[in-house]
């Protein structure tokens, strides 16, 4: 085998088997990965997913930040028993926005996928400060301490310019009016009807939540924490959602 | 395969050719099992392309003889389940409310199905025992205490509609007698010391006298003379030891001053109502049913 005998020609120089092993695995992750981008059923759009308000950025930082994923997934998978309890299983699309995404891999507590609106924002403070209190038999360690980190939103628009910068299409509006808008959705008292048009129901179909988060005056990581709660898994509608047939 | 095998002596094993420093390496082939149980994965690999999606093509991959799809056997499955149960859904739908534990199958149904709809959605607040969180407002589901009555029918109508959430709801609403100026700090002070030695604690004998005119003007209406409470206005006995948010004198004081705004979410947009009638039969089965 005239052929395989050149095979000492490839062993015996570095630069060669190393060029024709990266070509080898090039051509093996363009196979894998390229039709993931293309392929119908693998780029199903859904109506209502939106790109995350400053305010609940910045509570996903913080949820990445204290490594909730470690023990909370996000991601409904297609089993009776999950759909039954979590509710619809999770589409590709609803995390579309996440930078990085929070499937998570390990359930030591429930998953959140759909927790949004499931509990109300004062259970979430109670449970925050100690989770015993209302869920005796669990685990979660105490988060109180995000009530008293005032946040300013000093980085919030680089923050919402870079996750644009990653490919969630932020306006350039949503950007320039980050902070406005960070403020806004922890204040009901105030003027959110900017936050409305960006993100709500005429833009995206679905109300923004607007509340004092905390029920604190000053604006913590605990109001963005549970505002970012309250939104996740809410953007569908589920009732006016056919899944596409081929998957 | 790369260089030519140099045949050894009897019963040695051929070398490969390759030579380091005078160190050779042998020509050991692979035990005959493995190589086959190798040529099997392949074919074996093939198959499951041809069986299952698998290669990518223009517009979607190849779908496969099976037509497998995780979306439609979750879909199927959960189907099956509801084709089992449709018939003693329809009984328990179409059964009268105080007849269900009549019926012991549809009883060990209901409770069975009311206990996994328990633990989904009614555990978060009432707590997975279903003792509730004293103090916090989340009431206890386990004893004959209700706020707004425990028969069959009530607690059918509370979980249908919720308490304080929408227009449909059970709606009461207790004014803040401290926030919004009805009463002055003495006078709550006063008729907390009063509300205290209707449940037999410890209280300021004098004070306490002087609130009950106050609570008679104020809040026997609801809460009744003895403080027995009002089932139709959800208005809480004061007369007894089970407390909602709490019986210390602090407790209380923040009662009277912020009033309290207990809510339950309405759960007939969220539940069947098959699911509602299990739930509500298993929290009548808890101790408290009337």
């Amino acid at each position: 085998m005239a052929f395989l005998d050149k095979h000492k020609a490839i062993e015996t120089h570095a630069t060669l088997l190393m060029v024709l092993s990266l070509l080898v695995v090039t051509i093996g992750g363009i196979v894998q990965i390229v039709p993931l981008f293309y392929l119908e059923n693998t780029i199903e759009k859904v109506e209502g997913v939106r790109p995350y308000t400053p305010l609940e950025l910045a509570g996903q930082q913080i949820y990445v930040r204290e490594g909730c994923y470690g023990c909370h997934s996000q991601m409904i998978r297609p089993m009776r028993d999950e759909v039954e309890r979590y509710g619809h299983y999770s589409l590709a699309a609803e995390s579309m926005y996440d930078r990085p995404f929070l499937w998570g891999s390990k359930r030591t507590g429930p998953d959140l996928a759909r927790v949004g609106g499931r509990y109300s924002d004062e259970w979430h403070q109670d449970h925050f400060y100690d989770a015993k209190s209302v869920v005796p038999e669990s685990v979660m360690p105490p988060y109180g301490f995000l009530a008293n980190n005032v946040i300013d939103g000093r980085y919030i628009r680089d923050l919402v310019a870079t996750h644009r910068m990653t490919g969630v299409p932020y306006s350039d509006e949503m950007v320039q009016n980050a902070l406005a808008d960070f403020q806004a959705q922890a204040n009901p008292a105030g003027d959110s009807s900017g936050l409305e048009e960006r993100y709500g129901e005429a833009a995206f179909g679905t109300p923004v939540n607007v509340r004092n988060f905390d029920g604190q005056p000053q604006l913590t990581e605990m109001d963005a924490l549970i505002a970012y709660i309250q939104v996740l898994g809410t953007m569908v509608d589920f009732s006016t959602y056919t899944p596409v047939a081929n998957r | 395969m790369c260089a030519k095998p140099i045949k050894k002596e009897p019963r040695q094993v051929e070398t490969t050719g390759h030579q380091w420093d005078g160190i050779e390496e042998y020509n050991n082939p692979l035990p005959r099992w493995w190589v086959w149980v190798f040529y099997a994965t392949i074919v074996w690999g093939i198959g499951y392309t041809i069986a299952y999606p698998a290669w990518p093509l223009i517009k979607e991959a190849t779908p496969g003889l099976l037509g497998a799809s995780t979306r439609a056997d979750v879909k199927a499955e959960i189907k099956a389940f509801d084709d089992a149960n449709a018939a003693i859904k329809e009984r328990l739908i179409s059964a009268d409310l105080d007849a269900i534990g009549a019926d012991p199958e549809l009883a060990a149904f209901a409770s069975r199905a009311g206990a996994a709809v328990f633990r989904t959605n009614c555990s978060t607040c009432h707590g997975s025992g279903a003792a509730g969180f004293e103090g916090k407002g989340y009431p206890n589901l386990l004893d004959n205490d209700w706020l707004w009555g425990g028969t069959m029918e009530d607690i059918h109508l509370t979980i249908t509609h919720g308490i304080r959430h929408n227009d449909d709801s059970r709606y009461s609403e207790m004014p803040k007698f401290g926030a919004d100026g009805i009463l002055d700090e003495t006078q709550v002070a006063q008729v907390v010391e009063h509300v205290l030695s209707l449940s037999g604690q410890e209280h300021d004998a004098a004070l306490a006298a002087e609130g009950a005119t106050i609570y008679l003007d104020n809040c026997s209406s609801c809460h009744m003379e003895d403080g027995s409470g009002e089932r139709a206005l959800g208005a809480p006995a004061l007369n007894d030891q089970i407390w909602l948010y709490g019986g210390s004198r602090a407790a209380v004081t923040e009662s009277v001053v912020n009033a309290r705004f207990g809510v339950m979410p309405n759960w007939n947009e969220r539940l069947s109502e098959d699911a509602i009638r299990a739930v509500a039969f298993y929290v009548h089965g808890l101790g408290g049913g009337e």
